[in-house]
Parts: C-alpha cells; structure tokens; sequence
C-alpha cells in the first residue's frame, strides 16, 4: 500500500500524517486526527454534514480526498470557539433559540454560517436560505436555524463597533 | 475506504498532465473539482486505475475577458464565474447559470471544465456554453483541437473528448450590443437536478423586431432549437410568436424518462421554460435598448 504524507493546518495547529490516496478527507479528519466534530452523513455530496473551511470557503470533506488538502489551511467546528469555556455567537445563538436538535447536522450548518457572516455581514433572510440550501436539516424546519444565523449577525457587528 | 484503490498523480504543469494522460490512456480519470467524479467513486461506480489530480494545474485555472472573448481556464471554479464583475456585465447568461448549480459549497470546488466534460443532462454550463456559441480546447500530448459547444456533446454523459485529451479551455464569443438573455429551469427542490432547463439570447433591432435569437434546451444532449431561432428572427416580439417557437423547439426532442420525471414532463416542461425564457430574454432585449436596464 502507498501513502503520501499530508501536511496541513487545522484550526491554526499543524497536522501530520501519512494517507493511502483514496482516503477521503472527512474520514482522514475523523479515523486519523480524531476530529470527530466533522460529520458524515451521506458520503455523496448531497447533505452538507461534512462541510469544513478549505483556506476560507465552505466545502464538503466528502468530495476531497485527504492528500488534496496537503498545504491547506482547514476549519472544522472544532476551531470555532475562541476557548474552553465560551462559544461562538454563531453557537451561542443556536443554543439559546433551539437552532438544532439532534445536532447531526449542526456543525456543517455552523461552519456554512461562518462563512455566510465573514462574506456577508449582514445577510437577508433570501440569503441565509441560499446558502443554507447546501445543508439538510431533518429536525428544525430551519426556521430557528435561520433566526440564530439572524441573531448572531447582530452580535458580531455590535462586537465589530 | 469508500472509492476504490488508484494511484494518484498530481502534476503540476498542463504538459505533465497531457504525459500522463498519454501514458494510461482509458485507464486514467483526470480529477478536476471531484463533485461529480468523487461521488461516482465513492460508489464504486467508476474505479480508475489511475487518477490525475488536476488542482496543482495553476496555468488550468484563469479566467481573461481582455479581448472580445471570455477565455475561461478548465479548473476554473464554478463559483468564480458567479462572481466576476466581467462576466456578470458582459455575460450575465453564464453567471446566471453557474447560480444554479448545486450549492455554495458545491460551486466553491466545482468547475466549470469539470461540468462540461462530465455532460450530465440535467446540468447547466453545458447548455449555457450551447446557446452562448462557446468551442472547447482539446488537448492531447501532440494534438489540439477546436470543437464547438455543440459538437462536443455527443449523449449522455459522453463528450468528443479522446481518452488522452483533456479540456483545456472554453472560449466565448462576445455577443451582440444589446442582447437579452434568460436561464430557466426547474428541479424538485431548490438546488437539486434539473429536471428541464432553457437558455435563451435574443437582440432587437430600432424598430424593436428580433435581429438575433438563440435557444437552446436541456435534453440526452443540450440541443441548440435552430428552426424555433431561424422562426424568431425578423418578427415582433409576442407572446404568440414565443409559444409557437417553443413548440417547435420541444417537438422532437430527445429526452429520457427516470423516477424523478418521465420524457413526457420534461418535454412539456421545457417548452413552458423555453416561452418564458424567450418572453424575458426579449424583456430585457428592448429594455437595453432603451437604456433602461441597470
């Protein structure tokens, strides 16, 4: 069996490893690092469970192939709080207005809100809804998912002014 | 493991790419975005000996609108064709297209060369390149060649492409002053396959009678409808002139029938696309003439 080494930062730490080629990038994240925020759900595409940050844009980790990412700088939703003890408004606010239940899909959603923010601070509902459209929830009805995206928009500009 | 087992090569220069796609031939697959490619092997449905990774291919990847024609690199993602200033002011047909394919996250690492030569019916920068009168650079170790939009979809799924050559390049031709354009299509959910799709450009003279019309549809084939175009051109725009065209456009056209719709649906369903598509390409058309539209 050939492995490559792949080489890459996550979350700003530097990961190591060595990969046989066809070990798709979520499985690398989850079996080899232990990152199992990441989640994976139906391995074609379709649900969004698996998006991760790939240098800044949201991405499914199902669809790369982990010696895709040598070099890369990666976010998972590991990364997302700034420490042990606080959340990201993001997470705060879907927390506080039941923006999930069984979680599952949860951090592909976060991570796609990330980014939704960082492009458009202040985001319509048309939009949160366009860029949401990429990630299956089967819970919530998205109704609460989008008012927390809402929410949390309004923190991070108070905490920009 | 979900593919199956390959050997991966990543080159770095477009050259190396063609020596290897020379070197094995049918038993590589070139990788480009994977949002087609990678879900097929994860499937086990495609099992290539040998993949080549085409994302360290920076020369692949540009898009140049210098000239009178938009050249659009193969790895080009699809979500730089939905942002460029350029192409939405000189082009807005292709970005209004690539907005529609997939999703965010799909559109970040999907690519435009990627789309094309995958040829899924369902897809759009296949018929948007049809109706945009775009040609395809295919390059092979010692060949290339020029193939027109058109001529490059052969059915489903299948291209003009040479196991050895690759789809390099798509190259656009400026339009007409004025011109009016329109995307359509339908899907079950928002961001799902299309089950049918049209595109339509359409220009007017001074007295506001049709001088330039293209229609295309989705299809086995994205199809060009040249007699509905040739029964557009010199008429007045009208909602009768546009349901004829349709129709004749949908006539004889080849589509499949699976869980999600049958060829009946799809036939009838891009005739209603095909109308609406004309009806605000024209819209748009006469509101460029009068200098109206923003």
């Amino acid at each position: 069996m050939s492995t490559r080494q792949v080489c890459l930062t996550i979350n700003g730490r530097e990961y190591t490893g060595a990969v046989e080629p066809r070990k798709l990038l979520t499985d690398f994240l989850r079996d080899d690092l232990g990152l199992t925020g990441t989640h994976v759900g139906c391995e074609q595409g379709v649900c969004g469970a698996c998006t991760v940050l790939l240098n800044g844009e949201p991405v499914r980790s199902c669809l790369l192939f982990a010696v895709q990412a040598n070099g890369a700088e990666l976010k998972t939703v590991e990364g997302m709080a700034p420490n042990a003890t606080e959340l990201h408004p993001l997470q705060e606010k879907f927390w506080e207005l039941h923006g999930l239940q069984c979680g599952f899909c949860t951090p592909g959603i976060l991570l796609t809100a990330e980014a939704l923010l960082k492009e458009i601070p202040h985001p319509s509902e048309e939009q949160i809804r366009e860029w949401l459209s990429g990630n299956l929830c089967r819970c919530t009805g998205y109704q609460n998912i989008v008012t927390a995206i809402h929410e949390a928009a309004k923190t991070l500009s108070e905490r920009r002014t | 493991m979900k593919p199956a087992k390959f050997d991966y090569h990543d080159p770095t220069s477009i050259d190396e790419a063609l020596g290897l796609m020379s070197q094995f031939g049918d038993q590589a697959r070139p990788l480009a975005g994977g949002q087609s490619l990678v879900p097929l092997m994860n499937f086990r449905l495609i099992r290539p000996a040998h993949l080549i990774d085409l994302n360290g291919v920076d020369e692949l990847s540009y898009l140049s609108a210098e000239d009178a024609v938009l050249r659009i690199g193969a790895t080009t993602r699809q979500r730089q064709l939905e942002r460029s200033a350029e192409i939405a002011r000189r082009w807005p047909l292709l970005r209004d297209a690539a907005a529609f394919i997939g999703h965010i996250q799909i559109r970040n690492r999907g690519t435009v060369g990627g789309s094309l030569a995958h040829a899924f019916p369902s897809a759009e920068l296949p018929v948007a390149m049809v109706t945009l009168g775009a040609s395809m650079l295919l390059r092979a170790k010692t060949t290339r060649r020029s193939v027109r939009a058109e001529d490059f979809f052969l059915s489903t799924m299948t291209t003009a492409l040479q196991p050895e050559e690759l789809l390099t390049e798509i190259s656009v031709p400026e339009l007409p002053a004025n011109t009016g354009w329109s995307y359509q299509e339908v899907s079950r959910r928002y961001g799902d396959f299309a089950l049918a799709g049209s595109a339509s450009l359409l220009a007017v003279d001074g007295k506001g009678d049709i001088r330039y019309a293209r229609l295309a549809l989705t299809g086995v084939t994205p199809i060009r409808a040249r007699k509905a175009e040739e029964s557009l051109v010199g008429e007045r725009p009208s909602e009768a002139l546009f349901c004829d065209a349709a129709q004749r456009a949908t006539e004889n056209l080849e589509q499949d029938s699976d869980i999600h719709a049958s060829a009946e649906y799809r036939r009838a369903a891009c005739a209603a696309l095909a109308r609406r598509a004309l009806t605000q390409a024209a819209q748009r058309a006469s509101d460029s003439m009068k200098g109206t539209l923003r």
